[in-house]
């Protein structure tokens, strides 16, 4: 049988064997609760601490300012419902756009049914959102702008520097943005950007499912999603996942220190990736191509006459894993929202698959799984006549 | 350096082996997104459903009644707020008890700024609620009921099973916290009479990060992790694969185990109290904990023993005992970096002296007869000493 290929790497990742291991050990020895005053307790309290040194100077940010969540659903939704019961007193405008994860558009759908006021931007056909858009919606009451560093099915890379840089001087709103498929791949500049709440998710870097982390600005306050024993600073209670947070530690240190070169690296198979499918009749890249724009990491592409869903299940029986979109909402039956919004045909939005890279992918699986993909399109095509 | 004879079992427990053992390949090899359509997500998703069949079982309820959540307080949350937020048309009022662990009580405050009123019903002198208590404080726009199971700092059993059917035959939203019952006691959601019921897999020698909320299929609830399809649309979020297989074993096996280990685990606080009764003077220390039973009512649960000892400072004694090796705790972990007297025992009304004397240990499975009796030893050293 052949070795599979594993191109879904934005739906999941493969863990790190060093996180592995720093996990099991936790569970092994180190399972005293963090809140505990007695030994045990420090002990774990400590490998809490460590992991979080080690996120938070990854994000040059300060210790302080990180706290663990569940993962990067509730860190967006901390984000989100925090930030605007906290501060529905200073306005209840809030901006996000059309393209977001689930987790923070449907969080927003649920605070405009809650009362407040949300302006979801629209994007180009390249899948970016427009400075001037975010320009034209501020508000003296906006309160929250939540835009997503890269979009998880287009890769689109969005213009967060310029949009952090405009709202630096509008005081009374925040800029939440989630990072979380951008982490890992390029260098945030949190500070440089002026962000004040950012959300990053472990399983997507080579980490455990079940964590994640939100960076909260100095001084910004959020309205708890869990309350109890009040860990983390009172943000979030519920005793801390540690060996889920320790393995996340684990995994952000070896992702950092080794970003440059799998950025590059996977860049470069990405630009393969796109030549090859280029060769394919009637291919729509759905990705920006142009230079800067995109991650380095999805490519999104189109086969008319071909439905997504069935291309994903007929590559899958070769062994080779991609999506048709975002696996938190891969079993709805409608088409992609993302997609939708940057104006895709309706045979182009029925035909659309992506595919995510990590840094352990191949040109070898890239050559392999292109050859699969284009004789597979083509006897599909020649199935449904289309 | 001396193991560490750990008695602190019910602020969290030691993983088991074939819990980690479990958990191993989702760690590693298995780690397909559970939401992904293809055979490496489908693998992901068989696991969970195992896992949740596991969890359904010991709860004798259904698999589309169960909701994996990132732990005990998250489910607690989730419980409280969703059944307060769907009936709130109906009425806003919620009525749970002063001794609730935070993780509801911290709720509760947390609905009242929103608009609800909440009422906290005292338990009495024992540590029990009981079902006249509840009944009086029951209004006609009461919508939400939530009482514990087993109080976490003293082990006392509540009469959950009475509440339940007065409550919920007032067409009452129902809820129990049984973090700290599983594994020790029977629970069956039909029996306890519960429309919500938390569990905690790290106090049941599972892994941390991960706990379920029994759903009772007819409730209306609103989830409150919104975006994404997971947990048949009730809890959004790419599932904690490992965890939830870990909580599925270590269920299984708390389930399973469930007799011997209430048998072992009295005999282990037995060995305790035979011990403070020889050696200390009975007019020095009182117990804040109930006789052991398993009447799922006024009774107490043989893990968790609070003890006062007269005029010794619970931190002087905790510090002490950890330079000895030995864990305990003052209350629940989740407070315990608070060094605030106890809710609880305040709640109970005993005197505040006898509060800031009292600390708690809590056995489990892995503790030995002779670990217990070293550690009883080793109490009323310090104590004699310390009351000198």
């Amino acid at each position: 049988m052949k070795p599979d290929i594993y191109l879904d790497n934005s739906a999941t990742t493969k863990p790190y064997p060093e996180a592995v291991d720093a996990m099991v050990e936790m569970l092994q020895t180190h399972y005293g609760n963090p809140s505990s005053l007695h030994r045990k307790g420090l002990t774990a309290e400590k490998e809490v601490d460590k992991a979080r040194d080690r996120i938070a100077k990854a994000l040059g940010v300060k210790k302080s300012e990180l706290l663990f969540t569940s993962g990067g659903t509730e860190a967006n939704n901390l984000a989100l419902f925090g930030a605007a019961e906290k501060y529905k007193s200073r306005g209840k405008h809030i901006i996000t756009t059309q393209i977001e994860h689930a987790c923070v558009f449907e969080a927003a759908e649920e605070l405009q049914k809650r009362g407040y006021d949300v302006t979801f931007l629209p994007v180009k056909q390249d899948g970016v959102v427009e400075l001037e858009d975010v320009k034209r919606a501020w508000r003296d009451d906006t309160i929250l702008v939540s835009i997503m560093y890269v979009n998880n099915e287009t890769g689109a890379i969005q213009p967060i520097q310029k949009i952090g840089a405009f709202l630096k001087d509008k005081r009374k709103t925040l800029f939440h943005v989630d990072a979380v498929q951008a982490f890992g791949k390029f260098p945030l500049k949190i500070k440089e950007a002026g962000l004040d709440l950012l959300s990053i998710s472990s399983h997507k870097i080579h980490g455990p499912k079940g964590v994640g982390a939100l960076y909260i600005r100095d001084g910004v306050h959020l309205t708890p999603l869990f309350y109890g024993g009040g860990q983390e600073r009172n943000f979030r209670s519920g005793t801390e996942n540690v060996p889920g947070i320790v393995g996340f530690g684990v995994a952000v240190e070896r992702t950092l220190r080794e970003m440059k070169e799998a950025t590059e690296r996977m860049a470069g198979l990405r630009d393969l990736l796109i030549r090859e499918l280029a060769q394919i009749e009637r291919v729509h890249i759905n990705t920006p191509t142009a230079t800067g724009l995109a991650a380095p990491h999805i490519v999104n592409a189109s086969f008319p006459g071909v439905r997504g869903e069935v291309l994903v299940h007929a590559l899958e029986t070769e062994g080779i894993y991609v999506s048709t979109g975002s696996a938190c909402s891969s079993k709805d039956k409608i088409y992609s929202r993302v997609l939708q919004v940057t104006g895709l045909s309706e045979p182009e939005l029925e035909g659309a698959i992506r595919f995510s890279l990590s840094a352990a992918t191949t040109e070898a699986e890239i050559r392999s799984a292109v050859q699969t993909l284009a004789s597979t399109v083509a006897d599909l095509r020649l199935l449904s006549r289309r | 350096m001396r193991p560490i004879i750990y008695l602190d079992n019910a602020a969290t427990t030691a993983v088991a082996a074939n819990v980690r053992a479990a958990m191993e390949p989702y760690l590693d090899n298995i780690y397909g997104n559970p939401s992904s359509v293809h055979q490496a997500g489908r693998e992901a998703k068989a696991a969970i459903e195992r896992a949740r069949e596991q969890v359904a079982r010991a709860l004798q309820a259904t698999t589309n009644e169960i909701v994996f959540t990132s732990g005990g307080t998250e489910a607690d949350n989730a419980a409280v707020i969703g059944a307060a937020l769907a009936r709130q048309e109906q009425g806003k009022h919620i009525v749970t008890t002063s001794m609730e662990h935070h993780a509801v009580l911290n709720t509760c405050e947390f609905l009242e700024q929103l608009g609800f009123d909440v009422t906290y019903v005292d338990p009495d002198e024992r540590g029990i609620v009981t079902v006249d208590a509840i009944e009086k404080a029951l209004r006609p726009d009461t919508q939400v009921v939530s009482v514990m199971l087993v109080n976490n700092e003293t082990g006392a059993i509540q009469p959950i099973a009475e509440i339940g059917a007065l409550v919920r035959e007032r067409g009452i939203v129902m809820h129990t916290d049984a973090v700290q019952a599983l594994g020790l006691l029977e629970l069956n959601v039909a029996e306890l009479n519960v429309d919500l019921l938390s569990i905690s897999a790290h106090k049941v020698h599972g892994p941390k990060g991960v706990g379920a909320l029994y759903v009772h299929h007819n409730l209306k609830w609103t989830p409150y992790l919104h975006g994404g399809q997971q947990e048949r649309k009730r809890r959004a979020g790419t599932e904690n694969l490992p965890g939830i297989v870990g909580m599925g074993e270590a269920v299984r096996h708390a389930v399973a185990e469930r007799e011997a280990k209430f048998t072992q685990i009295c005999e282990l606080r037995d060995a305790m109290l035979t011990r403070f009764a020889t050696e200390l003077d009975p007019a020095l220390y009182v117990l804040n904990s109930l006789e052991v039973g398993e009447s799922l009512s006024g009774d107490g649960l043989p893990s968790i023993l609070n003890v006062s000892f007269t005029n010794v400072a619970a931190e002087r004694l905790l510090m002490n005992l950890d330079m000895q090796g030995i864990a305990a705790s003052s209350g629940s972990a989740c407070t315990a970096g608070a060094l605030q007297p106890s809710h609880v025992l305040t709640a109970m009304g005993l005197p505040l002296e006898r509060v800031l004397s009292a600390i708690r240990f809590s056995f489990s499975g892995y503790n030995t007869v002779d670990e217990v009796t070293e550690a009883a030893r080793k109490t009323v050293e310090v104590v004699k000493r310390l009351q000198r």
